[in-house]
């Protein structure tokens, strides 16, 4: 593995151990998930236990050891978007996608997941697909949403 | 931007700014929170922008992306200054028109205006809505006049002038002092008295010492936070300033947790603005005192809202909680005191020092002062942020503010207070709130969440839903937390599935109290709060689950069936269409059935259905 990247980004944070979740934000970034390599890296750069630094990359959730889909789909299930039927799009997406939350589909197209709350509440259930955020989905809408995203991988196989 | 050196600088430098800013003739604010994003609010700006450029216009209207006035609802949010009308629903293509008519000629675009939903009248300006007539806004007052990544845009509506009264007019005592007088208390939760805290942490001992900001917002359907942080980062920099001066630390963090990716990215801004300009940094207004702030990501977890494990986590390390024994003020971060507040109470700090303490406490209730943000959520017709003043009843909030139910069903109640809270009965909607009152009735104010729920949410349901939550953020240190919600959690899902029997409610009581008793953090320690209060105040529901085996607000899988109205049907065929299963049948024009045996109780055919006719029982 290349180190560059990740020395770039250990020296962003200054070599801070207080950044540690925020070298793993980085890396997570770039390489869509926590790869092997990059961890002991971090470990070596940082005069770290590497067992510490795997503890914390699998205590916080918004870390993956595994590679994740191509497009992450979001699903907000706090108590707002749970009230508002969230558990059935959930239901719907997983059919629909053959995945359980937490997984990603077997084309590595789609990394589903779902969260206790993203804090747009209001107008829940809401949905975020590679950033863009959706509101008041329903199984139907969440649908058409990744049918929309299908067909553009549609048009670009072909 | 300008290095302020001095008070006399600052006050140069607002004057500056203003004159500025009167050059424009009018303000058009854009919300560029989250919640309008999801409504394409970055379009509405952009047209906003090609537009006052085709016009040529763009020299005397000012263009603005605003943080959040609070109506996520109906976003996108446009208004006007100084006129101040109000657009809700805001399309992109509606933008010429409001160029051509409000903003050149000074008409309204009435279809574009808030409807009054009893009178059908257009209400043009944003305190006439019902929705911000009960409010009293002075925490998010300037969420709409303020672009959250422009400095010179808080300093000119009377920014770190709190800052310049505490760092030249007031003695760190004496601050302390102020801000136990006006009785603030945490709004995180807990509501631990601020001032009290502050002068703990300035008498322990140590040279080093730390203030942190939480924003850490984890009760799911709270964004109040969020929403101050992302619209007006400048304040909750103030009050830090403030408190860290009053405190003696030179160093404070902001911790925000990573589903806030703006928060995030708007008190990284503010705070790079801040240095520059010289509120952050070394000899701050040549006061001799020093100061700065770093932000720190969160990574997902819940429990990190805690104190000791926020501090674990800012660390790196794993984000257990730890015994209080020795409090944070005394060993927090790096064992050096700290001071931790949520952002919600650093933004009160600056309106505290500004206005003072006397004002500060005329507002609220006897033991609870000012005003608290609140999350209205769920199954209410006007949803968003509301700030009123403490003591008013969930009456007022619900009903009065938010509208009452959406299609006339009944509400039948409120939960607040997040996972640690509980759910208050429609009966009890006289109970003014404040932090008394609602830990009295079984719930607690927590960091203002309040979600609605009305006939068709199952509370065995909500009270599963509760214990999944915790057990999955539960971080495992200890068993009773760890195991207890588990065991909570398969007793509440037999229940739901219809496996409950004469047992299941003692026992759950039970596993209750031993995991509220045993815990050592706030998480176990409150945890089956929701549980207990569902079964205070809707047994009924949990005894028809397990002695009919009915869900009577059929939401729970196995307990309910799917089936058409005859009388209501058209035949039209959009449920035959989207049924995942396949277990709809039917000609076109023909009355339309759904097989049992194959239906998964998605709900598809009753959310699409127009004429009404997909009953569930």
């Amino acid at each position: 593995m290349d180190f560059r990247h990740v020395d770039t980004i250990i020296g962003k944070h200054q070599e801070k151990r207080t950044a540690l979740i925020s070298i793993l934000h980085d890396i997570q970034n770039r390489y869509n998930h926590l790869p092997e390599e990059a961890l002991r890296r971090v470990a070596l750069r940082l005069q770290m236990d590497p067992n510490d630094i795997y503890g914390v990359a699998t205590f916080y959730k918004s870390f993956s050891l595994t590679s994740r889909g191509k497009h992450s789909i979001t699903l907000c299930l706090g108590t707002a978007c749970h009230v508002r039927r969230g558990p059935k799009i959930l239901t719907e997406i997983s059919r629909q996608l053959n995945v359980k939350p937490g997984q990603t589909t077997k084309d590595n197209m789609f990394y589903l997941q779902v969260v206790n709350c993203l804090g747009v509440c209001a107008i829940g259930p809401v949905m975020v697909v590679d950033g863009e955020y959706y509101g008041e989905v329903n199984s139907i809408k969440a649908k058409r949403i990744i049918d929309k995203l299908n067909k553009k991988r549609g048009r670009v196989n072909s | 931007m300008r290095k302020v050196k001095s008070i006399s600088d600052l006050e140069k430098w607002k004057k500056y700014i203003i004159s500025k800013q009167k050059q424009y003739e009018m303000v058009v604010s854009v919300c560029g929170g989250t919640g309008c994003s999801a409504y394409g609010c970055q379009n509405v700006k952009e047209a906003f922008q090609r537009e006052l450029r085709r016009k040529k216009i763009g020299e005397k209207v000012a263009l603005k992306y605003t943080g959040c006035p609070g109506f996520c609802e109906k976003g996108p949010l446009v208004t006007i200054h100084p006129q101040n009308i109000f657009y809700q629903r805001v399309k992109a293509e509606d933008v010429p028109l409001i160029i051509s008519e409000t903003v050149q000629n000074g008409r309204r675009v009435d279809q574009l205006l808030f409807e009054d939903p009893v009178l059908h009248k257009k209400i043009a300006s944003s305190q006439d809505i019902p929705f911000y007539r009960a409010q009293m806004r002075l925490l998010l007052r300037n969420n709409d006049l303020i672009d959250p990544t422009l400095i010179e845009d808080y300093v000119a509506l009377g920014g770190y002038q709190s800052l310049a009264k505490a760092l030249f007019y007031m003695k760190p005592e004496e601050i302390i002092e102020e801000i136990k007088a006006s009785c603030l208390k945490g709004r995180g939760g807990a509501g631990y008295p601020t001032g009290k805290k502050w002068e703990n942490c300035r008498k322990a001992p140590g040279e080093a010492k730390y203030v942190i900001c939480n924003c850490d917002e984890g009760d799911p359907g709270a964004f109040m936070d969020r929403s101050l942080l992302e619209g007006n980062p400048h304040s909750i920099l103030e009050g830090m300033l403030i408190g860290a001066y009053a405190i003696g630390a030179n160093q404070g963090f902001v911790y925000v947790r990573q589903e806030y990716p703006l928060a995030h990215k708007n008190a990284e801004i503010a705070i790079k603005q801040a240095r520059r300009t010289g509120f952050l940094g070394k000899n701050i207004l040549s006061s001799g005192f020093d100061f700065d702030v770093e932000t720190a990501k969160g990574g997902g977890a819940f429990v990190c809202g805690e104190s000791t494990a926020l501090i674990a986590s800012i660390e790196g390390k794993v984000g257990e909680p730890r015994s209080k024994q020795i409090h944070t003020v005394t060993q927090g971060l790096w064992g050096k005191p700290t001071n931790l507040n949520n952002v919600e109470t650093w933004a009160n700090v600056p309106l505290i020092i500004q206005r003072g303490s006397k004002w500060f406490s005329s507002i609220g209730t006897e033991k609870s002062k000012g005003t608290k943000i609140f999350s209205l959520v769920g199954k209410v017709k006007n949803t968003g942020l509301v700030e009123v003043p403490m003591g008013i009843t969930l009456k007022e909030i619900i009903f009065d503010i938010g509208g009452g139910p959406q299609n006339g069903k009944r509400i039948k109640a409120v939960q607040t207070g997040g996972p640690s809270g509980g759910c208050i009965p429609a009966s009890l909607f006289d109970l003014p709130v404040d932090f008394d009152s609602l830990k009295q009735v079984g719930s607690m104010m927590g960091s203002g969440g309040m979600i609605v729920m009305d006939e068709g949410t199952c509370m065995v349901d909500v009270a599963k839903y509760f214990v999944n939550f915790l057990k999955e953020e539960s971080c495992g240190k200890c068993l009773s937390c760890r195991e207890g919600l588990k065991r909570m959690g398969e007793i509440l899902n037999g229940i739901t599935e219809g496996e409950g029997n004469g047992e299941s409610l003692e026992l759950l009581e039970e596993l209750a109290q031993v995991v509220a008793d045993t815990s050592l953090c706030g998480l176990g320690k409150t945890a089956p709060n929701p549980v207990l209060s569902a079964l205070r105040y809707f047994r009924s529901e949990f005894e028809d689950h397990i002695q009919r085996k009915k869900c009577p607000a059929a939401v729970c899988t196995h307990l309910i069936q799917f089936s058409i109205s005859e009388e209501n049907c058209t035949g039209c065929g959009a449920c035959k269409k989207v049924c995942p299963t396949q277990a709809i049948t039917g000609e076109k024009k023909q009355i339309h059935s759904i097989r049992n045996e194959i239906c998964s109780k998605c709900g598809s055919c009753k959310d699409i259905c127009k004429a009404n006719a997909v009953m569930v029982q």
